[in-house]
């Protein structure tokens, strides 16, 4: 459920975000270093076993989808935390804020003049050709031309001032539920490390999304606008999170069958009678939304809703249609998007990627299988993916036939050095690659992003492979004031 | 040639319904070889109706209703001058470069039959490939009479205008669902071999038996020529005897009514005549 992300391992040196390789303790992990030599193992691993309870206590359980024994599984936590100094956050939210306003601008100009078309910076088929682009909302607009007010970009860190963004998610990301649960249960486990640093805050995420949502409510909407979640239900392997998220924000986890629109107005049922809706956070994809644009046999959406939307009576969130912009082929155009938009170089660089629609990039991807990660350009959480170094000849064979069948369909990425973090595993305490994703929200008063984020922990060693689906682990992650 | 059409659909609800919604695109727009002389929309009962273009410029309206309702109601009725452009369409709004008719939908992904069939397609530039295909379709599923939605024939009781006379003989739903395959057939195919092709649909006035009724058809876009009509069910390009009413890239983008909660029946009645 975790989203996606993944690269492969290749025998050389990873910075760590500890040592930053050359062995010396970085002034940020001092504490922490001080405190895993000063806590024995046996104390160490009470405190995981301690987490697990936790975390079982709270049921904060995903699905894999696929898997034979589909039952609801714990994602391992991993108790030492991720230190990121202030200085070094800045940077990425800088770079964060950046690329979500540029994505923002992209959708605004795609669903209407489509400017960066006629300028021929990207190629209009990308666009049009791709099944998260929605002819519908051609011609639409978001109220304050806000399409995505909740963003999880996917970054890697190379080094101590370099990260890499792997992959932009605008559609519904999820994982926000994680950093909140993370935090709760460092603080209840590890008070006093807690009270050595100076840790910027998470909580107040869901204060932030709250405003955020109300800050684009139509406005049509009274005083202070009534805002919902939607969710496909409790079979969804997000579920957890959209009720840990209602119920954070204070407002109602709703179903499909909950909503009903009358005179282009969302309602909800309520004990009260109708209650209007002004802002639905949904966590469905567009194509359950409404049965009456997309497709009519979905039964997990609510007839009329687009309707109430063009009409200006609410505000979906995010948008309609948001996923043509973080799909993986338009990702390679994104510094040439921040460009055209905003007249300023990404600070957050892309990781070097081959468009395999491309024949003289297929060639290359073709002849280097074994040392690229291939992916889907529609995929998502690791599936559809090849990691060449680790994949076996068969694999590969296999991969190549696909390629050549559909090569629009691919892009490949070398194996990018993800930095990597200490982790209490089966044998001690040991370097495991990490990513993050954190949560960027754009309203009507600018773009925030909380300081963190959802740490993502390859816990074999050497694997790159840090989603959830694939055996990865969590980790809280802090952004404290340089020691 | 001066058409007049009127098409009625109702709904019944078992048990009535509080309230519900539905999208019609039954509006035809004017363009070169269109005119609307008049046209009206209207629905029986208490509800609002609100018009505004859809995402591939159709006209389209969105309906909603409250109360308690048994039986949903509405006709569309109008007057429409055609001239003969030889299936050429000009003049019609055009939200999106024809390239984006090269887009594949779950009712146009090509399957192995589709693909033999566009296999066979031979010709020297696009219109001829068009054409081709356009008879490979028609030898393929030659229709004993020419086929048709509604094929109502022309009887002086039905002039009467009267509204209890039900249509002669009422399209089944088979029918419908021939003629949109055929159309779907058509789309896949020309994508196919590359050239964007859209869903059409519309109003036909069968010329020799005077039979008219809710009719689909395809376009296919040519470089320098622009939209080309071709409808495959009466295998020829169309001309002044169809009414052209909405598009998309599939039956589900143009289909004149979408409704939820679903009705237990609907009985649609249309009515083509030639006005002189």
């Amino acid at each position: 459920m975790l989203g996606r992300l993944g690269e492969a391992m290749v025998e050389k040196s990873f910075w760590d975000e500890m040592t930053g390789g050359a062995g010396d303790i970085r002034a940020v992990y001092a504490r922490i270093d001080q405190w895993l030599r000063d806590t024995p193992p046996d104390i160490l691993a009470a405190r995981r076993s301690q987490a697990e309870l936790l975390f079982r206590r709270i049921g904060i359980t995903f699905a894999v989808y696929g898997s034979a024994d589909a039952a609801e599984r714990l994602i391992p936590f991993d108790i030492i935390p991720r230190v990121i100094a202030q200085k070094e956050w800045h940077l990425l939210e800088e770079g964060l804020i950046q690329r979500v306003k540029a994505i923002n601008a992209f959708l605004t100009d795609i669903y209407g003049p489509r400017e960066i078309l006629r300028a021929g910076i990207i190629p209009a088929d990308l666009v049009f050709q791709n099944p998260a682009f929605r002819p519908e909302m051609a011609g639409r607009r978001a109220p304050h031309d806000i399409w995505v007010h909740i963003a999880g970009i996917d970054v890697v860190r190379t080094d101590e001032n370099e990260f890499y963004v792997l992959e932009d998610n605008a559609r519904t990301p999820s994982g926000v539920s994680y950093m909140l649960e993370n935090r709760d249960v460092m603080m209840r486990l590890l008070p006093d490390l807690f009270a050595a640093h100076r840790i910027a805050p998470v909580e107040n995420y869901t204060d932030l999304l709250l405003k955020c949502l109300r800050s684009v409510a139509p406005p049509t909407a009274s005083g202070e606008p009534s805002v919902a979640l939607l969710t496909p239900g409790q079979f969804n392997s997000a579920y957890y999170e959209h009720s840990f998220l209602a119920d954070r924000l204070g407002v109602e986890l709703v179903e499909g069958s909950d909503l009903f629109v009358r005179d282009d107005v969302l309602y909800m049922r309520t004990t009260q009678g109708p209650k209007r809706v002004d802002v639905l956070y949904r966590r469905i994809d567009d194509d359950y939304l409404d049965p009456l644009v997309f497709r009519p046999d979905s039964v997990l959406g609510v007839p009329g809703i687009l309707n109430a939307c063009n009409a200006g009576n609410l505000t979906l969130s995010n948008a309609v249609g948001t996923g043509v912009a973080d799909d993986k082929a338009m990702y390679t155009y994104m510094p040439e998007i921040v460009r055209f938009y905003l007249g300023q170089e990404a600070i957050l660089k892309n990781a070097p990627t081959w468009r395999c629609r491309d024949a003289d990039s297929l060639k290359y991807v073709l002849e280097h299988l074994h040392e690229l990660v291939v992916k889907e350009v529609n995929g998502s959480g690791g599936y559809g993916m090849l990691v060449g170094p680790h994949a076996t000849k068969e694999e590969r064979e296999r991969f190549r036939e696909k390629l050549l069948a559909d090569p629009a369909n691919y892009i490949a990425q070398p194996t990018l050095s993800l930095s990597t973090c200490p982790a209490f595993v089966e044998e001690g305490i040991a370097p495991r690659h990490v990513d993050l994703r954190p949560f960027v929200l754009t309203g009507a008063n600018g773009s925030r992003v909380v300081p963190g984020g959802l740490t993502r922990v390859a816990m074999r060693k050497g694997s790159l492979v840090v989603n959830s689906s694939q055996g990865g682990g969590t980790k809280d992650t802090w952004i404290i004031e340089d020691a | 040639m001066r058409i007049h059409i009127r098409h009625e659909i109702a709904h019944t609800f078992e048990p009535p319904v509080r309230f519900l919604n539905a999208t019609l695109r039954l509006t035809p727009r004017s363009h070169e070889s269109q005119h609307i002389a008049r046209w009206r929309v209207e629905i029986d009962g208490d509800s609002r109706i609100r018009a505004f273009d859809d995402g591939f410029g159709n006209c389209m309206h969105t309906l909603s209703m409250s109360g308690q309702t048994e039986t949903l109601r509405l006709f569309a009725e109008g007057v429409v001058d055609t001239f003969d452009a030889a299936g050429i369409v000009r003049a019609t709004v055009e939200r999106f470069p024809p390239e984006l008719f090269l887009r594949e939908t779950a009712l146009t992904s090509p399957d192995d039959r589709q693909r033999a069939l566009a296999a066979k397609i031979e010709g020297e530039n696009r219109i001829e490939r068009l054409h081709a295909l356009l008879l490979l379709l028609s030898d393929d599923e030659k229709p004993e009479e020419p086929a048709q939605e509604q094929t109502q024939a022309k009887e002086p009781a039905a002039q009467k205008q009267s509204q209890e006379v039900p249509a002669p003989k009422a399209p089944t739903k088979e029918d419908k669902n021939k003629v949109k395959a055929l159309v779907h057939d058509f789309i896949v195919c020309a994508r196919l071999v590359g050239a964007p092709a859209r869903f059409v649909s519309g109003y036909h006035l069968h010329p020799k038996t005077q039979a008219g009724g809710f009719h689909f058809w395809a376009e296919a876009h040519v470089e320098g020529v622009g939209w080309i009509g071709f409808d495959p069910a009466n295998a020829i390009c169309p001309h002044e005897s169809h009414v052209r009413m909405a598009v998309g890239l599939d039956a589900l983008d143009a289909t004149c009514m979408r409704i939820a909660p679903s009705p237990q029946t609907e009985i649609e009645t249309v009515d083509v005549r030639r006005q002189s």
